[in-house]
């Protein structure tokens, strides 16, 4: 697909169209903001915004192979036009943005057509400025407009957090979610004006232009992996992601994890390897640690939840360390001149971004399906679901395969490019890596075979078993808008797992927009085999590999049953021949993590309440608390409440008292500019 | 090409003839080392034509996924079998898959076979399954591990290029190896369901880990999950061979030299049943919390094998 490049293509203004969906967008908000009964409107407005988003979608691919496109805005103000472009990189954003967020808001299209009106008018505006400002975020070109979009977008998703605001949870999830997002937003801004060389212009164009005249590229880099890492989740950043992300209404939730998770890895990669062009090694090394800390710890706390939107939320964690790690891999590679090398792993990282986009929206859609089904969040009291839901069910199955990582779904050929990088680790020149990298492919393995266990805990405590409450004994398959939404995106994750030379295709300008080197001719050249450098040393096939295990296992069921024509009854459970049995003799979600949290008990905080045998009312409680949360957050939380009772000391003093030290701080400002 | 199909052809047909034999006379050493009466070699061939002559029951409240798990994961174990290089390297389907999607089927298959164990609902399934996936998420990167110790060697993750590299090399003792295979070996247990981690003859349920999963499972899908269990039985030991001891193996393509692999691989898988049979005699199963040691000590020896392959390279 990437090679279809019409000769006047060039001249179509498609940064233009992508503009003019932003702003449908945002006028499809503002209609349904002032809906009188916005839940008949729903089906009507979020099904354009779905248009509207395929149409994005479409427009991003075309403008992939070609040159970047470049616009300017200027309302009036001298030196602040607004700039913006769309090169490989943002319309590769911009295209998963469309394809996720049109099967978002077809299932948004059913789901939020129930509920009351005030907040269902709320959240159509927000949802679609939400959208909006994505996508702006990747078209922009200079600090302004970035900073103006990253903002709406956070301030949005702040507001759809806080739908159910009058939970106290959710207020206390929201407001950690701001404070973490305004103090990223802090930090990618002060990355950025150091970015910036010409006083007067603001563009990324000029911070391009100007690269070799700058110094301070590390602390650049590191505000900006600040930033960008509090958006991203990344793990001493983490703490609000696990409670914002259950708190918001599933499709949000979905668009979250999906998307708004990879603008940081956007952002980060922009800065990164566009804006900054020269890297140091330490920098891959830094985050490859931060992202692999990110996917074990990750995986470990999403292993031993019991609220599976938390769950869920947890496993972002874990995918945005792996998406880090191959990041990590590249700038270690670009840094030390291994162009091809770096090509590779960025590849891996950007396929682990759609793949994940991909597979955790639908997960997430399918949460939201449960939820309003069964309004049950808690695993331990649902089960059963494939045979009441089963167009849910089903469609879930495709995606928790994706997210286990297993062949041939899409999640695992990310990760087999991932691995495949660590191969020619051993050609870096750096000793003292080369003896690194294996330890960090062990840990990467482990957290990948970790999500398979985590992802049977989930679909199989949901969807399998005997039902284990009365709210989803009598629940309905999803709607007809959101078996659309679910169908499509899990249409468009199958096809990421199974003909992954059409994504790598995709994904190979922005690929080369970044390191120069895009993949490999052979790569390019076999269409039903992934090659990543050479057939002799690697292939994967995974269109072959399906058809292989369902000939294999059809054509062995068609002799079976010639030579072997056995029947087949139906029984109760044999259950080893016990006569009671109750759905509560199954594994709970606690039990499920139970092995989890004996082997990796150190890592866990866990306070546990066992009964006595001489407990009248036996009572057993276990809690696991995030160590980080403990010893890095509330330290600073408590050091901040005491700067500030100092303050308030200081107050009462006099007018004098308190102007101070606004007037040492200016005259020690002065005195710095001087010398 | 067409020689290579033909060999191909060959070794799927001997992996699904041999497996079970092999699981045999496993079990015949076995009897033999504890003085009792052994069972014939086509013993497990005898077991699977009953259980496929016999009716099959599923619980009421079985879904679909519970019907089609047996014949994927027999599936799976089946392609696992057919891109391991075990009569010669010239495989034309190799380039389907290499050792990391190897590591995947592997996988695929455990996933799917808890999944079903889990869609009953009963408190045994569910246990197994757990338990099963527990095993296995620590044994899946030791295994990689010992894969990618060998892959670096050659430079390649695909198992036939692997192995022939490791065929034509100067016999010597290569120390990433050696700790290589000791992982190898045991991992290959707990991933089988063998003492020390597991009995697959114990009649016990609370200690099952394997037995656990396929409760439920009768008839014809019992004699499939059995199939592909020896099946997995004999990817293993095909491993181990393909890896630590690749002579034998046909230099060409000629049927001649494909027919003359097959007494080899018969005889290696002989040597290395017996020698299963006398590991599982001499120790004991532990219990089950002590599993994660195991399996960690082994990830360990699989990690320190490959440091030591770059720091030494060899």
């Amino acid at each position: 697909m990437g090679a279809i490049l019409l000769p006047e293509m060039a001249n179509w203004p498609l940064l233009q169209g992508l503009l003019v969906s932003a702003s449908v967008w945002c006028c499809l908000g503002l209609i349904g903001g002032i809906q009188r009964r916005p839940g008949h409107a729903a089906h009507l407005l979020h099904a354009s915004g779905a248009v509207t988003a395929a149409a994005v979608a479409l427009l991003a691919l075309l403008a992939l192979p070609g040159e970047p496109r470049t616009l300017t805005i200027d309302h009036g103000m001298a030196g602040f036009a607004l700039h913006f472009r769309l090169d490989a990189l943002s319309a590769l954003f911009a295209a998963l943005l469309g394809l996720v967020s049109a099967g978002v808001s077809l299932f948004s299209a059913g789901y939020f057509s129930t509920g009351d009106d005030a907040s269902g008018r709320r959240i159509c505006v927000q949802y679609h400025l939400f959208i909006a400002s994505m996508l702006i975020v990747l078209l922009a070109d200079d600090t302004a407009t970035f900073m103006l979009a990253w903002e709406l977008m956070s301030i949005a998703s702040f507001l759809l957090v806080v739908t159910d605001h009058r939970d106290p949870a959710t207020r206390r999830a929201g407001y950690l979610y701001l404070l973490i997002a305004h103090a990223g937003a802090l930090a990618i801004l002060a990355a950025l004006l150091l970015l910036q060389v010409d006083p007067m212009n603001t563009s990324f164009e000029a911070m391009r232009e100007n690269a070799d005249l700058r110094s301070g590229s590390s602390v650049v880099f590191l505000l900006a992996l600040a930033g960008f890492g509090a958006k991203a989740g990344l793990l001493p950043l983490h703490a609000w992601l696990p409670e914002a992300h259950p708190a918001a209404p599933s499709p949000v939730s979905a668009l979250m994890s999906a998307v708004m998770l990879k603008t940081a890895v956007y952002g980060l990669l922009r800065v990164t390897l566009d804006l900054l062009q020269v890297q140091s090694w330490w920098w891959g090394a830094l985050l490859l640690g931060l992202g692999l800390a990110s996917a074990l710890g990750g995986v470990l706390f999403a292993a031993i939840q019991t609220d599976m939107k938390r769950l869920l939320a947890w496993s972002s964690i874990e995918n945005m360390g792996l998406i880090f790690c191959g990041m990590g891999l590249a700038v270690l590679f670009s840094s030390h001149g291994m162009q091809p090398m770096a090509a590779l792993a960025l590849t891996a990282a950007l396929c682990h971004v759609v793949a994940h986009a991909l597979f955790k929206s639908l997960l997430f859609l399918g949460t939201g399906a449960v939820l309003h089904a069964t309004g049950e969040r808690n695993l331990g009291r649902l089960g059963g679901l494939i045979c009441t839901m089963p167009w849910v069910g089903w469609l879930m199955l495709i995606a928790t395969l994706a997210s286990a990582a297993l062949p041939p779904s899409a999640g695992f050929v990310a990760e087999w490019l991932l691995l495949q990088c660590f191969l020619f680790t051993p050609l870096l020149p750096d000793p003292f890596l080369n003896l690194l990298i294996p330890v960090v492919a062990a840990v990467i393995i482990l957290a990948s075979a970790l999500a398979g266990y985590t992802m049977v805990k989930f679909f199989g405590i949901i969807f399998l078993g005997q039902v284990r409450g009365d709210a989803a004994r009598a629940c309905q398959d999803a709607g007809r808008w959101e078996r659309a939404g679910l169908v499509w995106l899990a249409i468009a994750c199958a096809l990421a797992g199974l003909v992954p030379t059409v994504l790598i295709r995709l994904i190979d300008p922005a690929v080369r927009q970044l390191t120069g080197r895009g993949a490999s001719e052979e790569l390019l050249a076999t269409p039903w085999i992934l090659v990543p450098v050479d057939i002799d040393q690697a292939s994967y096939a995974p269109l072959v590999l399906l058809l292989g295990i369902v000939g294999t296992a059809g054509g062995l069921v068609i002799v079976l049953r010639r030579l072997y024509p056995g029947r087949i009854r139906r029984s109760p459970p044999w259950n080893c021949g016990y006569e009671f049995s109750s759905s509560r003799m199954q594994d709970s979600a606690e039990g499920f993590g139970q092995p989890i949290r004996h082997i990796f008990g150190q890592i866990f905080g866990i306070r546990r309440e066992l009964p006595s045998p001489f407990d009248h009312a036996p009572h057993y409680e276990v809690s696991v608390r995030d160590r980080i949360w403990e010893h890095a957050y509330l330290p600073i939380a408590r050091a901040i409440r005491s700067i500030s009772a100092f303050a308030e000391r200081l107050h009462p003093v006099s007018i004098t008292a308190c102007l101070m030290p606004v007037f040492v701080a200016m005259l020690a400002i002065i005195a710095w500019a001087v010398l | 090409m067409l020689h290579g199909l033909a060999g191909q052809a060959l070794a799927f047909v001997a992996a699904l003839a041999l497996a079970p034999l092999l699981s045999g006379w496993v079990a015949q050493c076995r009897a033999w080392l504890q003085n009792r009466t052994a069972p014939p070699l086509w013993q497990p061939w005898l077991v699977l034509h009953k259980r496929l002559l016999r009716e099959t029951v599923v619980a009421e409240n079985a879904s679909p996924l519970f019907r089609s798990v047996p014949a994927l994961v027999f599936a799976c174990m089946a392609i696992v079998c057919t891109i391991i290089p075990t009569l010669s390297t010239d495989l034309p389907l190799a380039v389907v898959a290499d050792a990391v999607v190897l590591v995947g089927l592997l996988a695929l298959a455990r996933v799917l076979l808890s999944l079903a164990a889990m869609d009953v609902g009963t408190a045994f399934g569910t246990l197994g399954a757990r338990r099963d996936m527990m095993v296995g998420f620590l044994a899946e990167p030791v295994l990689l591990m010992v894969l990618f110790t060998a892959a670096l060697g050659a430079r390649s993750t695909s198992l036939a290029s692997i192995v022939d590299v490791l065929a034509h090399r100067e016999l010597a003792i290569m120390p990433s190896l050696a700790f290589a295979g000791v992982a190898f070996t045991m991992v290959s247990l707990a991933e089988n369901g063998r003492i020390p981690v597991d009995n697959p003859t114990t009649h016990l349920e609370l200690t099952m880990i394997h037995e656990a999963l396929t409760l439920e499972y009768s008839g014809q899908h019992l004699a499939l999950i059995e199939w592909a269990a020896t099946l997995k039985l004999f990817a293993y030991s095909c491993i181990g061979i393909a890896l630590f001891c690749p002579w034998g193996l046909a230099a060409d393509d000629t049927p001649l030299a494909l027919l003359l692999a097959v007494p080899a691989l018969v005889a290696k898988l002989a040597i290395g049943g017996m020698l299963l049979a006398i590991a599982e005699t001499v120790s004991a199963k532990m219990r089950i919390f002590r599993v994660p040691e195991y399996l960690g000590i082994a990830f360990v020896l699989a990690v320190i094998g490959m440091l030591i392959h770059i720091l030494l390279g060899a």
